[in-house]
């Protein structure tokens, strides 16, 4: 803000410097006139954010919500995290949209345009969990790079759009193939054309199931541009990644994909657990498939007081990638005794479940109040971090909220 | 009318005059004494005017340092400021630095990857300086395996 107002009073050449290039037409600017390049964009204005969502990063913006905010039982975009690696793409034209497959393993190459897909195959409506693979990041230590997401990269919308299954048989596979990559228009931080910011994807079983969509609704309506308008990969269960925004190519592959963000230590964990710290050489590295079980206390908002006496009533969300929630257990005692919240099943596969409870506190206090959910393998939520690893993934420790009993 | 009379009236009209005349000049007086002492009447002017005059004069360095933070990026005052905000902030946010916390290790594997992976060029011998000041600014803190909750804001829930 104060910026700007300095800049508009400032000699052209010192805007000409703040921008890196010559104003061609400077003389001609109306006075009071702020250049595009220098406009401070309002992140929650551009993309209809929530002004209480957390910027971490604005090149590439990255930004999450807080957990009072996913409350809803369907995320709204305005609670809906971003995460991107390259630049948004500009100036997209729906009715020009196409998506190309290709790789080694299609009988032959095909395309087909957004109407084409949207008309030919069946549509189906999904509500999908969607969790950055780095969700919680900032908890680990030694701290891993990266965006420090704390809780609130995860979301679950409706998606509709046709199975990937279904357009993978209509182009025709052969029957070496293992591993599809999406391709998109998203363009690398370096300005360079031939560097894809990322380009990941899943293995056949997971582009084959019922639940992964090519989308081009969310929540009923177009997808909205920071979410991948106008065509989206979704794979509920997975790390958010393998669900690639506006995309226009996937390659079939006879190995696994290997585009970026596939290799090294991207979305990947030591295949053996290692020591907090320890270096692990990228061959020991797993890519990460199905997000372990996790949930998040989304009322009351951290913080709360109450009186001596009230009970406390809590809600929130349980999700286990792959797998369902069995059950989601509450503490008050830092997990010295757990009590059993009600539990409600997914409205489909690969949706968060939602849990609730009324909480009885014994005396006046501090208290934090701790979710642990279960899935139906019967592994929990560690209340402490997990196996500690290079890219801090997987934080599923459980969540916690403050109260004070008064 | 008695002349004595008279001359009290005149006297009297006289020293209302005279006070009236004084009056004004004492107005004016304290009014250029306090032009003065506040020329532009910034006492008059509600704290919201205040605040804004404020803020435009303290932007006047693109640079500017404020509280020991590079205001236009949010660095942390240090040798090699400079080197840090021309080298590390063309193609990302200089949050994607601010966010992270590394040893000096580690700050050279992200820059040699960014090197090998990401376009970022040869820095030459600002590497040393760029370095040293991620790592002595930005080094990493002991957490332990679970933190204790932090920046809790109380509120009074109604039930």
């Amino acid at each position: 803000m104060n910026r700007r107002k300095f800049i508009e009073k400032s000699a052209l050449s010192t805007l000409a410097a703040a921008i890196g290039s010559e104003i061609v037409y400077g003389n001609a600017l109306p006075k009071g006139y702020r250049l595009l390049a220098l406009q401070d964009p309002d992140p929650f204005k551009m993309f209809n954010k929530d002004p209480q969502m957390v910027v971490l990063n604005d090149k590439p913006w990255n930004i999450e919500a807080v957990a009072h905010l996913l409350d809803d039982r369907i995320t709204p975009n305005k609670y809906m995290f971003i995460r991107n690696n390259g630049k948004i793409p500009e100036n997209i034209n729906e009715n020009e949209w196409s998506i190309r497959f290709d790789g080694e393993s299609v009988k032959q190459k095909k395309s087909y345009t957004l109407q084409e897909l949207k008309s030919k195959f069946e549509h189906h409506t999904y509500q999908l969990t969607l969790e950055c693979g780095g969700n919680g990041r900032s908890e680990f230590d030694p701290p891993a790079k990266g965006n420090q997401w704390t809780v609130g990269a995860v979301s679950c919308a409706t998606w509709t759009g046709v199975r990937l299954r279904d357009v993978l048989e209509d182009v025709g596979l052969k029957n070496d193939a293992v591993y599809i990559g999406y391709h998109a228009a998203d363009t690398h931080l370096s300005g360079d054309p031939n560097k894809e910011p990322i380009s990941r994807g899943a293995p056949m079983a997971k582009a084959f199931q019922d639940e992964t969509l090519l989308a081009f609704k969310m929540n009923g309506k177009d997808i909205p541009l920071a979410h991948g308008y106008p065509l989206r990969l979704v794979a509920g269960g997975w790390p958010a990644s393998v669900s690639g925004k506006w995309i226009n190519g996937i390659s079939i592959r006879n190995k696994v994909h290997d585009g970026e963000k596939m290799t090294g230590s991207s979305y990947r964990v030591p295949c053996e657990p290692v020591a907090p710290g320890e270096k692990v050489e990228d061959k020991d590295m797993c890519i990460i498939e199905s997000m372990p079980v996790k949930s998040l206390i989304t009322y009351p908002k951290t913080g709360a007081t109450i009186k001596n006496g009230s009970s406390l009533s809590i809600r929130g969300h349980a999700w286990a990638g792959e797998l369902e929630v069995a059950k989601v257990e509450y503490s008050i005692d830092f997990g010295s005794t757990w009590k059993t919240c009600k539990l409600e099943s997914p409205v489909n596969r690969l949706a968060w479940q939602h849990f609730s409870a009324s909480v009885q506190f014994p005396k006046k206090g501090y208290y934090e109040v701790w979710a642990k959910a279960t899935d139906s393998q019967g592994e929990s939520q560690p209340m402490v971090l997990p196996g500690w690893n290079p890219k801090g993934y997987l934080n599923n420790a459980c969540h916690r909220i403050a109260v004070k009993v008064s | 009318m008695d002349p004595t009379e008279k001359f009290k009236k005149n006297a009297r009209a006289v020293y209302s005059m005279m006070l009236s005349i004084f009056a004004v000049f004492a107005v004016l007086g304290a009014f250029l004494v306090y032009l003065t002492i506040d020329p532009t009447f910034s006492a008059f002017k509600s704290p919201k005017a205040m605040e804004e005059y404020t803020s435009v004069s303290e932007t006047d360095d693109y640079d500017k340092i404020e509280n020991g933070i590079h205001v236009r990026t949010g660095f942390v005052e240090g040798e090699g400021l400079m080197l840090v905000v021309n080298n590390c902030t063309n193609c990302h946010s200089a949050k994607l630095v601010t966010q992270n916390r590394m040893s000096k290790e580690g700050w050279e594997a992200t820059i040699r990857w960014m090197q090998e992976t990401q376009n970022l060029w040869d820095l030459g011998n600002n590497q040393e300086p760029i370095v040293n000041y991620l790592a002595t600014y930005y080094a990493p803190t002991q957490k332990g395996r679970r933190q204790n909750l932090t920046a809790i804001e109380w509120y009074v829930l109604e039930d």
